[in-house]
């Protein structure tokens, strides 16, 4: 490879994966394409079935692909499985690795040994990571007596024992409370944050997750990634106009008298609803051709003496994305998975 | 959150100057590994209690039948002494069969077995460190089995040659975790039947390895077939060391010809285990039914 222009932190080029199946072979991954840079936060996000954890599986060495070719850091995931493993870790949801007659500590040292780093050296970046992800008080209890979220949080400090430059993520917080799930979300952030670099993949079907982590999200659905972009990009894929919620003390003429308006695409009176002073409100919902046509809405209103007293920007969600990319939602698509590694 | 400065870590190089180890490095990540491994072992021992019932009392038990029933017929009161040592020794049949033939089919299903996968050691490490510990866990059964019966039962050990005597342990150790090395490959393909097995390869063991009569008593073509078990092999030459004044039936190969029975089958259970290791993590991941914990 070329070493002066710096490798992709993930690299996959027409990567299909097909599982031996009775009646039929099962296809989990259909000729997928996909680069990451080195300190991206990426997600996959697609419902179950979708082919996440086996495009992750393929990632960390753990299977092999059918065909095609995928790189870690500029790493052959065949040839080179030694070198990917050595700077890579992994942490899926619902963990239940290690050995429940171990403490915290001791199931955390043990991993250590598999990374090389001395008895000492182990024992510190341990107590290191237990207080980083809050486990301080459970250090000394069996694993087996973790909550699902205390358990997790040691899963996840186990993913970092070796200091990995690339994190999987699989689902990591698959079946943990709010609360749980949101003080994890956190811990990643922070640990990717602390070192320039550090790249992290993460496959979920939340997508309100997605949505908050990651830099740049792939869907994926039945083996294919369906389209790749920031959060952003991609809800701007179906929203081609900018939707408005606007509510008004009162309004002159009616919503036509602002649908006739310039950069305005439609005007609808939703509703008129009583304020906290028991005054009547107009909701109006307003699509426009772009953000700037607003201006002339508002213009309009201050002629007739309509007081604006609230104005929301409705944004699409993932969901809305996925939907318009596959034609249905993930419920529906859960339903239709094949079982096998997704 | 104070969390960002402790998840600095030990970031210095890029990634690609990361992955570059030495040779030394490799080296000392697998000893460490082999270390690590044994660790849940060893603290298991002092952390479950019951092994003392299950694998100090029923043994102990056991063995206790058979040296009253001997004591019943008549038997050559070196026949006491022989039991007592077999019983000890069922210690490490035992963890051979369901501590190491079917740890990695357990591992699967916890999801150890995945994450083993994807750290950097030589697997043989984990393998290593399994049957290190399990030889520490036993050895501590076995002692304490052959000292409780030998002072209940007043077994008398004469031992001329301690060199040999511990050559031969060692072996046999070697030879037996061998096996359960390549067991444990074996079994995981097997999947579900690993159970089975297990239950299988435990009772008749312990019958065509002698461990309750010298294992000559089976004939030469008998005592023969089971060469090839190195408990059989490995309990009758330390039972002609360790009862140095015994009556051994005549056909039973000298310690010395069973020392070499037992080197060879430690290196090529050894080398058949690694062999076994990686023509299973290349099925695994070619097939993606091995080390991935739902398949």
């Amino acid at each position: 490879m070329n070493e002066t222009i710096p490798p992709f932190a993930i690299e996959v080029d027409a990567v299909r994966r097909v599982y031996a199946a009775k009646p039929a072979p099962v296809v989990a991954l259909e000729s997928i394409d996909l680069r990451v840079e080195p300190g991206e936060f990426f997600g996959l996000l697609g419902p179950n079935g979708a082919g996440k954890t086996t495009l992750i599986k393929i990632l960390t060495t753990l299977l092999l692909p059918s065909s095609g070719r995928a790189r870690v850091f500029g790493f052959d995931v065949e040839r080179d499985t030694k070198k990917i493993r050595r700077i890579m870790n992994m942490v899926a949801g619902g963990e239940q690795s290690g050995y429940g007659i171990l403490t915290v500590r001791e199931q955390l040292w043990m991993f250590t040994q598999f990374y090389g780093l001395t008895g000492g050296d182990g024992w510190r970046r341990v107590d290191e990571l237990i207080e980083a992800v809050g486990l301080a008080e459970q250090r000394l209890q069996r694993v087996s007596t973790l909550s699902t979220g205390q358990r997790q949080k040691m899963n996840l400090a186990r993913g970092l024992l070796n200091d990995p430059w690339i994190l999987f993520l699989d689902e990591p917080t698959l079946g943990l409370d709010v609360s749980a799930a949101r003080s994890l979300r956190e811990l990643i952030v922070d640990w990717k944050r602390a070192v320039p670099g550090r790249t992290i993949l993460i496959t979920t079907h939340y997508m309100a997750e997605a949505d908050e982590l990651c830099d740049r999200i792939a869907i994926v659905d039945r083996g294919r990634i369906l389209a790749i972009g920031s959060p952003d990009e991609l809800k701007r894929r179906v929203q081609r106009e900018s939707i408005f919620r606007l509510e008004l003390d009162h309004l002159v003429g009616g919503a036509s008298a602002i649908a006739s308006l310039p950069g305005v695409v439609s005007a609808n009176e939703a509703a008129t609803a009583p304020d906290a002073g028991a005054r009547q409100t107009v909701v109006m919902n307003l699509v426009l051709e772009d953000d700037g046509a607003l201006g002339q809405v508002v213009g309009a209103l201050a002629r007739t003496g309509s007081e604006i007293l609230g104005l929301r920007k409705s944004e699409p969600t993932l969901e809305d994305v996925f939907v318009e990319l596959v034609g249905r939602g993930f419920a529906e698509s859960d339903v239709d998975a094949p079982d096998v590694a997704s | 959150m104070a969390a960002t400065i402790d998840f600095v870590g030990r970031s210095g190089a890029g990634p690609r100057e990361a992955a570059d180890w030495s040779r030394r490095q490799e080296l000392m990540t697998d000893l460490r590994s082999v270390r690590g491994r044994a660790y849940p072992r060893v603290i298991g021992l002092m952390r479950e209690p019951s092994w003392v019932l299950f694998e100090i009392l029923l043994p102990f038990l056991s063995t206790a039948a058979f040296v009253f029933v001997y004591r019943a017929i008549g038997a050559p009161q070196a026949y006491v002494g022989f039991v007592v040592l077999g019983g000890a020794l069922t210690a490490f049949w035992l963890n051979v069969i369901w501590m190491m033939a079917n740890q990695l089919w357990w591992e699967k299903s916890q999801g150890n077995l995945e994450l083993y996968f994807a750290a950097p050691m030589h697997f043989m490490s984990i393998l290593f460190g399994m049957a290190l510990g399990g030889m520490f866990m036993s050895s501590t059964r076995a002692i304490t089995v052959l000292l409780i019966a030998g002072t209940i039962f007043g077994v008398t050990f004469s031992v001329d040659q301690w060199a040999l005597l511990i050559s031969v342990f060692v072996l046999t150790l070697g030879a037996l975790y061998g096996l359960g090395m390549v067991l444990a490959s074996l079994f995981l393909v097997w999947g579900r039947e690993a159970w089975h097995l297990g239950q299988m390869l435990t009772e008749p063991v312990y019958f065509v390895s002698g461990l309750n009569f010298p294992v000559a008593r089976l004939g030469f073509l008998g005592a023969l077939s089971v060469a090839f078990i190195p408990l059989a092999t490995g309990l009758d030459a330390m039972r002609q060391l360790v009862f140095a004044d015994a009556a051994f039936p005549v056909g039973t190969p000298a310690p010395l010809v069973e020392v070499g029975i037992l080197g060879v089958m430690t290196v090529v259970s050894i080398a058949g285990a690694r062999w076994m290791l990686i023509a299973m993590e290349r099925r695994a991941r070619r097939d993606g039914r091995l080390s991935v914990r739902w398949q």
